[in-house]
């Protein structure tokens, strides 16, 4: 079966991985920490200390940003850098574009903490940093292609494993959608508009963000899945065939879903249908990845009771089913006409956001770090428990709390008296959302101080003395 | 839609359906050359994959969403410019003015269209119409004793009106306060629905049009503060009194209380829609103000205003 024994580390070119590897766990920590600051800022206004640039409207998107492009990328970055390596047993193609690839994102995400409290954005949600940093996206999104598809040019292997297909997948199609929908006309460095305007910059805009998604922080993080669960586990793949059914399908599928984040707008009647069934059939693809990855888990389920690692990116998997079969109801417009605008879709990304991208990330990267830095294994595999509970309990208040408080804004608006008036107004339901703000507020404190663990474990990981931490004998069958 | 982009969704949108189902069906057969279960004989990094059957239930729920889908597609818009065999369109999607609405409406039901948002607001109509009409044919001094009228059109207030003149209908800075006894048009009922029906148009020019120097603004807001009966530095006052006689009196009259008519405000009542501070009285002069409230009519119907201007008045005349 399966081992794991050190690979020829030598061989590979870790640096990137590293570097990407550590910032992770701090973009992580300061995207996370700004959403829990501004969570409180919903029950508690006065913490925005009547400071422009600590107002909720100018860090929501710093959090957006951070946690997405920040936290999320560069656990890609790491693992897709990682993955392609020692999938295709070779090193990273163009060593020297791969490191300017580090150092220009870091610089990229320096200019967004700083333009976005600045006040300084484009309007365009997940998409608010102006020209000359989109442009600087293009430039080192451009040179992450060239690295990781020249490294799969230059594999010694003789097939292209399929988590090397799903970063492929996400590294084009980010491509495609940063450029088609940032392009605008410059006004001035700080302020330009976008090519598109009205019924066509919506579509435009939500193809890109539905896309982000589904490319992003679906196609890349199943990438990573299809790498760190069959390793931790130690187990094969469940189906080489199912692997290929749903990663063409989803790819096929998801371009098409944007028109749902439109339901009930000008948008043309048959673009919100067409978005609305090829949302739908999506259901299934989704689902694909799910069973493929804990179907992995056969013949290792025991490992879950010790292996806190395995927990986490099993948890995740149970997190992306639910969000996956959640979206596509959501899509269907029956429903959205309750969902829609309500905090029941801000549950939604979070339950995929910590759910899935965020608990998938974290797993990988305790499994990752400790190869990394030449060690058997984290500092402290209790901190790695304790981190799995707070992270699964923040998760789950989070998400129940937004689904109650949602599904109450949305009955509550739609709510009639019997001469047709509504029956609330728009400042009775936000009074009856106070208590979920804050129960959101508590899940997400619970996942930042699981995220401080974490950078406490990684340091000591990091810094702890060579063959000090000895990688645990896996327990013999009785 | 020209025919080119109807044809280019529609082959692309069943490409990709079929394209679904001819993958699904492709892999459902074992046609990899390796036993089921057994191991695809490539290894990355140590990981093996096996090649396991698709779950029958995933492909069932696979195929389950695709023909949900094909059948929501022949019945509703979706398939370029085909209409789908319901002829459901949500709305009328390219009206630009309420007379095109009005005459589109007219026209889906001539030819038979099932345009939902049309439905809903006859359904609407049908069911809440009675109520508004009953309320509609009473006279508006008998309305302004009913109690259930009241709280129906206080309902529509806070839905309508609350986002200018506030929710306890108090106004604030540049929208005027519904609950005192100072009216810019005049607070019977007939002119409050007038007001609200057709909407106002308030507008002050820069220092009244009139040749006032911005020396003079310091004396000409002092003497409006003694007009609404405040503390004042009398000598002040006269001078600005000078300024008031260049014109100020053909709007707000000899006496300053204002020509209800013109809306022009009665600066003697201590009411003030931009706020009575002298400072925000110069204001008020050197750069004039402008006001509006949106006409009714159209957007609510008479017999919606009829009811809020029962409640409207209800505020200052309990």
């Amino acid at each position: 079966m399966m081992n794991h024994s050190q690979p020829q580390g030598a061989d590979y070119n870790y640096t990137v991985v590293r570097q990407f590897a550590l910032t992770t766990v701090l973009w992580g920590i300061v995207g996370m920490a700004v959403g829990v600051l501004i969570a409180a800022q919903l029950i508690w206004p006065q913490l925005n200390f009547e400071t422009p640039w600590l107002t909720y409207s100018r860090l929501r998107p710093l959090h957006t940003n951070a946690v997405i492009f920040a936290f999320g990328t560069s656990a890609l970055f790491a693992t897709s850098y990682y993955i392609v390596q020692r999938t295709c047993q070779t090193r990273l193609f163009a060593p020297k574009l791969a490191a300017f690839t580090f150092w220009g994102w870091q610089a990229i995400i320096l200019s967004a903490a700083i333009s976005l409290p600045l006040g300084i954005t484009s309007g365009k949600e997940y998409a608010e940093l102006e020209w000359p940093i989109d442009i600087a996206i293009t430039v080192v999104w451009v040179s992450y292609a060239v690295v990781f598809f020249g490294t799969i040019v230059k594999r010694t292997t003789s097939h292209i494993y399929v988590a090397n297909w799903f970063f492929g997948a996400f590294i084009i199609t980010v491509a495609v959608l940063h450029i088609v929908n940032s392009m605008a006309v410059p006004l001035t460095m700080t302020k330009s508009y976008s090519l598109y305007s009205g019924a066509v910059d919506a579509m435009v805009q939500w193809w890109y963000g539905h896309n982000a998604v589904g490319f992003l922080l679906t196609a890349g993080f199943l990438g990573m899945m299809y790498y760190f669960v069959p390793k931790q586990a130690g187990r094969p793949v469940y189906s080489y065939r199912l692997s290929i059914v749903h990663f063409w399908a989803l790819i096929a599928l998801y371009i098409w879903a944007g028109p749902h984040h439109l339901h009930y707008t000008a948008l043309p009647d048959w673009t919100q249908s067409l978005g609305m069934v090829m949302s739908l059939i999506l259901f299934a693809p989704s689902w694909g990845g799910m069973i493929n990855g804990i179907m992995t888990l056969s013949g290792a389920w025991h490992k879950l009771r010790t292996d806190p690692i395995l927990r986490f990116l099993v948890v995740s998997l149970s997190f992306y089913g639910m969000s996956t079969f959640e979206g596509p109801m959501m899509a269907i417009k029956t429903v959205n006409a309750l969902s829609h605008y309500t905090d029941w879709t801000v549950g939604h990304v979070h339950s995929g956001a910590l759910g899935w991208v965020a608990m998938v990330s974290i797993g990988s990267l305790y499994h990752l770090i400790p190869v990394l830095f030449g060690h058997g294994r984290m500092y402290s595999t209790n901190l790695i428990n304790v981190h799995f509970w707070l992270a699964t309990i923040g998760t789950v208040l989070y998400i129940v709390s937004m689904w109650i408080s949602g599904v109450m804004q949305g009955l509550m608006w739609r709510a009639v008296n019997s001469d047709g008036t509504l029956t609330y107004s728009f400042v009775e339901s936000l009074e009856a959302s106070y208590p979920f703000y804050f129960v959101r507020f508590l899940g997400g404190a619970f996942f930042l101080a699981g995220m401080f663990l974490m950078a406490y474990n990684v340091i000591r990981t990091v810094k702890a003395p060579k063959d000090s931490l000895p990688a645990i004998a896996e327990a013999k069958a009785a | 839609m020209s025919d080119f982009w109807s044809l280019w969704i529609i082959v692309l949108t069943v490409v990709v359906i079929i394209g679904c189902i001819v993958l699904l069906r492709a892999c459902s057969k074992n046609n990899t050359g390796v036993e089921e279960g057994e191991s695809m004989g490539h290894t990355f990094d140590g990981i093996e994959e096996l090649n396991n059957p698709l779950p029958k239930w995933w492909s069932y729920m696979f195929y389950i969403t695709i023909i949900f889908s094909v059948i929501y597609l022949a019945l509703y818009p979706g398939l370029g410019s085909f209409k789908g065999f319901l002829g459901w369109t949500s709305s009328n999607q390219s009206v630009r003015t309420i007379e095109e609405s009005k005459q589109a409406v007219i026209d889906a039901q001539a030819e038979g269209r099932w345009v939902q948002y049309d439905q809903e607001v006859k359904h609407a109509d049908e069911k809440y119409g009675p109520i508004f009409k009953a309320y509609a044919d009473t006279p508006l001094e008998e309305l302004v004793k009913n109690e259930e009228a009241l709280k129906v059109g206080g309902r529509l207030f806070l839905q309508n009106c609350a986002m200018c003149h506030g929710s306890d209908a108090r106004g604030s800075k540049g929208f005027p306060n519904l609950t005192d006894d100072a009216w810019l048009y005049g607070g019977d009922l007939a002119t409050i629905k007038t007001s609200i029906m057709n909407g106002r148009h308030g507008m002050m020019p820069p220092k009244g049009g009139l040749p006032i120097e911005d020396t003079e603004l310091e004396g000409l807001a002092e003497y409006v503060v003694k007009l609404s009966g405040r503390e004042h530095d009398a000598a002040l006052a006269a001078q600005g009194q000078g300024s008031f006689m260049k014109g100020c009196f053909a709007c707000h009259g000899m006496d300053g209380t204002g020509n209800k008519f013109m809306g022009a405000p009665n600066l003697t009542d201590n009411a003030w829609v931009y706020g009575g501070s002298r400072g925000a009285i110069i204001q008020s002069i050197k750069n004039g103000r402008t006001g509006v409230m949106p006409a009714w009519k159209d957007v609510l119907g008479e017999e919606k205003v009829h009811v809020i201007t029962a409640y409207v008045y209800s505020l200052s005349n309990k």
